[in-house]
């Protein structure tokens, strides 16, 4: 026996937003997805110790004590390193530092994506040809050793310079997607209807075009910060950008400077690991929920692969789940 | 073939890009990178050596930009990328030469490796989903967030240090000399294990979860239920529908991620002390050595591209759409 699963899940959509309080309710659709929460909440919770960390870091991250190299205890919850400088406050100073890094880059990259996509989209012809070949130049050429020659040129590359070097290079995914996106946008009825009515172009753009890119734009977004940050800290970890300015790719800097490997000293660079890790999960999460928002197809396989199962029937190929034979007969 | 002739020209276009890119770089930073380099050499380079090094990042006041400019494709295209500083008197290319066939070969095969197995992971995930495989997805989204060469200190504290299974760095026995014995290629490959393992882990997450989700939107396309009804196979349905058609973009991403991927790894050979091009790129910003960091730039940046060609025509060839257009 085989049950048209696409009605099945119809169905439960349906049953899911009779549950639910109509209208003003439904913008928080994004928010009831479980990823896209717990990314949000992981990414509020660095952003908080971002503001916070420094002032309730319990040591100054480059003050020396007499602890040298000591094990996690609750004196030190990471541990020391080799001049007895505690870990746990270099990481609590260091999240602002990354956190300000990928967000400025974020900001500027996505800007500049919006600003060449969009355009490249909505104009066409010659105009849309040579900037989609820039984005395209910029997605194919190597970024992470362009971002090394520039900012192992610069004579002092701090925070914010790092941030703009890595917005320079890494804006060319975004206004890819963008591009396209608008592409098919721009043949829509609604946008015909408004050019028809005599609206100027920029307020096509602005008020027709952008909203329905929102959740794209928010997708670009997300991505870019997750590799500003990855990209920030891979340059001080190898020690290209100021070794002395906190953020978790220093402290890996110097627990490989001071062989911290060697002498077994995983509390140095578990931490500061795992703190990216989670960062940049809880980003990846967010995006999932973005993605399963954008695309029902992928929402409703996550959302009711569960639901289906319950029933005993085994999501397959989109169409024909296939109900198992009443294996126990629960009576 | 007209979809090849303007891929070639694209490429054409951004291989000049780079280029330019590369001339530009020292020419618009503040400071002065001829000093700069006086003073990082510590007094290894000779104050006669000042003038070569104006010629090279053209602070030489005497000339256009475009002469400049113009000089400096002269000389790329005759195979000159300068003179090193810290490698005294060898050319750039020489240098960089040596180091090449560690990187292609170490993050070549390791790429390769990662992608087949992720396409095929990805593929049964896709196929199975809402079974137990789905909770590989969030393992794997763990290890899509960690940054490579953090994986890569955590394989050396784990594999070589506290067990000793694999040296920590290095790409063969120093006290052998290389030739082609097999010897000196079980060396080789024991050297490279960790590293290429490091690689595919870090990477292969992207593959699985570009086709899981590719094959979930592909299965529920009328041909693979079609396919289904006819009563054809299981993997028949798989292999021979579903995937086949889902793996084109993936093809095409490979060719996109690529240049994230070399980033990536080119900071796996750092961490290991692997002698390819990462190695000598990081050694050549510590000691400022302009013309090898440059020269090294441009030498990833023309691998990056012909691997992209190379994924291109595999696309063609895949994808019979792309030459009909023409």
């Amino acid at each position: 026996m085989s049950i048209d699963s696409e009605v099945l899940e119809r169905d439960l959509d349906v049953a899911q937003e009779a549950a639910a309080p109509t209208s003003p309710r439904r913008k928080f659709l994004f928010m009831r997805n479980t990823k896209a929460l717990t990314g949000l909440v992981i990414l509020g919770f660095f952003t908080l110790m971002a503001i916070i960390g420094p002032w309730i870091a319990p040591y100054d991250p480059d003050a020396r004590s007499k602890d040298v190299l000591q094990p996690p205890s609750w004196d030190h919850l990471f541990g020391t390193t080799h001049i007895g400088q505690d870990v746990f406050s270099q990481i609590l100073v260091g999240t602002r530092g990354v956190m300000v890094v990928g967000f400025v880059a974020g900001i500027v990259a996505t800007t500049i994506g919006v600003l060449i996509g969009v355009t490249a989209g909505y104009i066409g012809g010659f105009g849309d040809e040579g900037l989609s070949a820039l984005s395209n130049v910029f997605l194919v050429i190597p970024q992470l050793p362009l971002i090394i020659i520039i900012a192992g040129q610069l004579p002092s590359a701090g925070g914010l310079t790092v941030a703009l070097v890595i917005a320079a290079t890494g804006w060319a995914w975004g206004a890819r997607v963008l591009r396209a996106q608008t592409l098919s946008l721009r043949k829509r009825d609604f946008i015909e209807a408004a050019r028809a009515n005599g609206e100027k172009s920029w307020r096509i753009i602005t008020a027709e075009i952008l909203p329905n890119l929102t959740a794209i734009i928010a997708a670009g977004f997300v991505g870019t910060v997750g590799f500003a940050v990855l990209s920030q800290i891979t340059l001080s970890f190898i020690g290209i950008t100021s070794v002395s300015e906190w953020n978790w790719g220093t402290v890996l800097f110097w627990a490989q400077a001071q062989l911290a490997l060697q002498q077994g000293a995983w509390w140095w660079f578990v931490p500061a690991g795992l703190c990216i890790a989670l960062l940049g999960m809880s980003l990846t999460l967010i995006n999932f929920g973005i993605d399963e928002f954008v695309n029902p197809r992928l929402r409703s396989t996550g959302l009711n692969a569960r639901k289906l199962r319950k029933r005993q029937i085994r999501p397959r190929i989109g169409f024909t789940p296939v109900v198992h034979e009443a294996k126990e007969d629960r009576s | 073939m007209r979809f090849f002739v303007r891929r070639i020209i694209f490429y054409a276009i951004t291989l000049w890009a780079a280029i330019t890119i590369n001339f530009f770089i020292p020419r618009v930073m503040p400071g002065d990178p001829v000093q700069a380099a006086i003073a990082a050499g510590g007094g290894t380079i000779s104050p006669d050596a000042i003038p070569a090094l104006q010629a090279l990042f053209g602070i030489d006041p005497t000339q256009s930009l475009w002469s400049q400019y113009v000089d400096y494709l002269q000389m790329l295209a005759h195979g000159d990328l300068g003179t090193s500083f810290t490698y005294i008197g060898s050319p750039v290319l020489d240098v960089i030469k040596q180091a090449l066939p560690w990187t292609i070969g170490l993050v070549g095969i390791a790429t390769i490796i990662s992608f087949v197995i992720g396409t095929l992971i990805g593929s049964g995930i896709g196929w199975r989903r809402g079974t137990w495989a789905d909770s590989l997805l969030p393992i794997s989204t763990f290890f899509s967030a960690v940054p490579y060469f953090w994986l890569a200190l955590i394989a050396i504290a784990i594999f070589s240090v506290a067990l000793g299974w694999f040296p920590s760095s290095g790409s063969y026995d120093r006290n052998m000399v290389p030739n082609l014995s097999w010897d000196f290629i079980g060396s080789v490959i024991y050297y490279g294990t960790l590293p290429a393992l490091t690689i595919v882990i870090s990477s292969i997450s992207g593959w699985i979860l570009g086709m899981r989700n590719m094959m979930v939107t592909v299965s529920s396309e009328d041909y693979v239920t079609v396919a289904q009804a006819k009563g054809l196979s299981e993997r028949k349905v798989l292999f021979g529908y579903a995937a086949r058609n889902a793996i084109l973009p993936q093809v095409s991403s490979f060719a996109l991620s690529l240049g994230f991927i070399v980033g990536g790894t080119l900071i796996m050979e750092i961490v290991f002390s692997y002698q390819g091009i990462g190695f000598l790129l990081f050694n050549a910003v510590n000691a400022k050595d302009y013309p090898l960091m440059q020269g090294c730039f441009l030498v990833i940046t023309i691998a990056v591209l012909a691997a992209n060609i190379l994924a291109d025509f595999v696309y063609g060839a895949l994808d019979p759409r792309t030459r009909q257009e023409g």
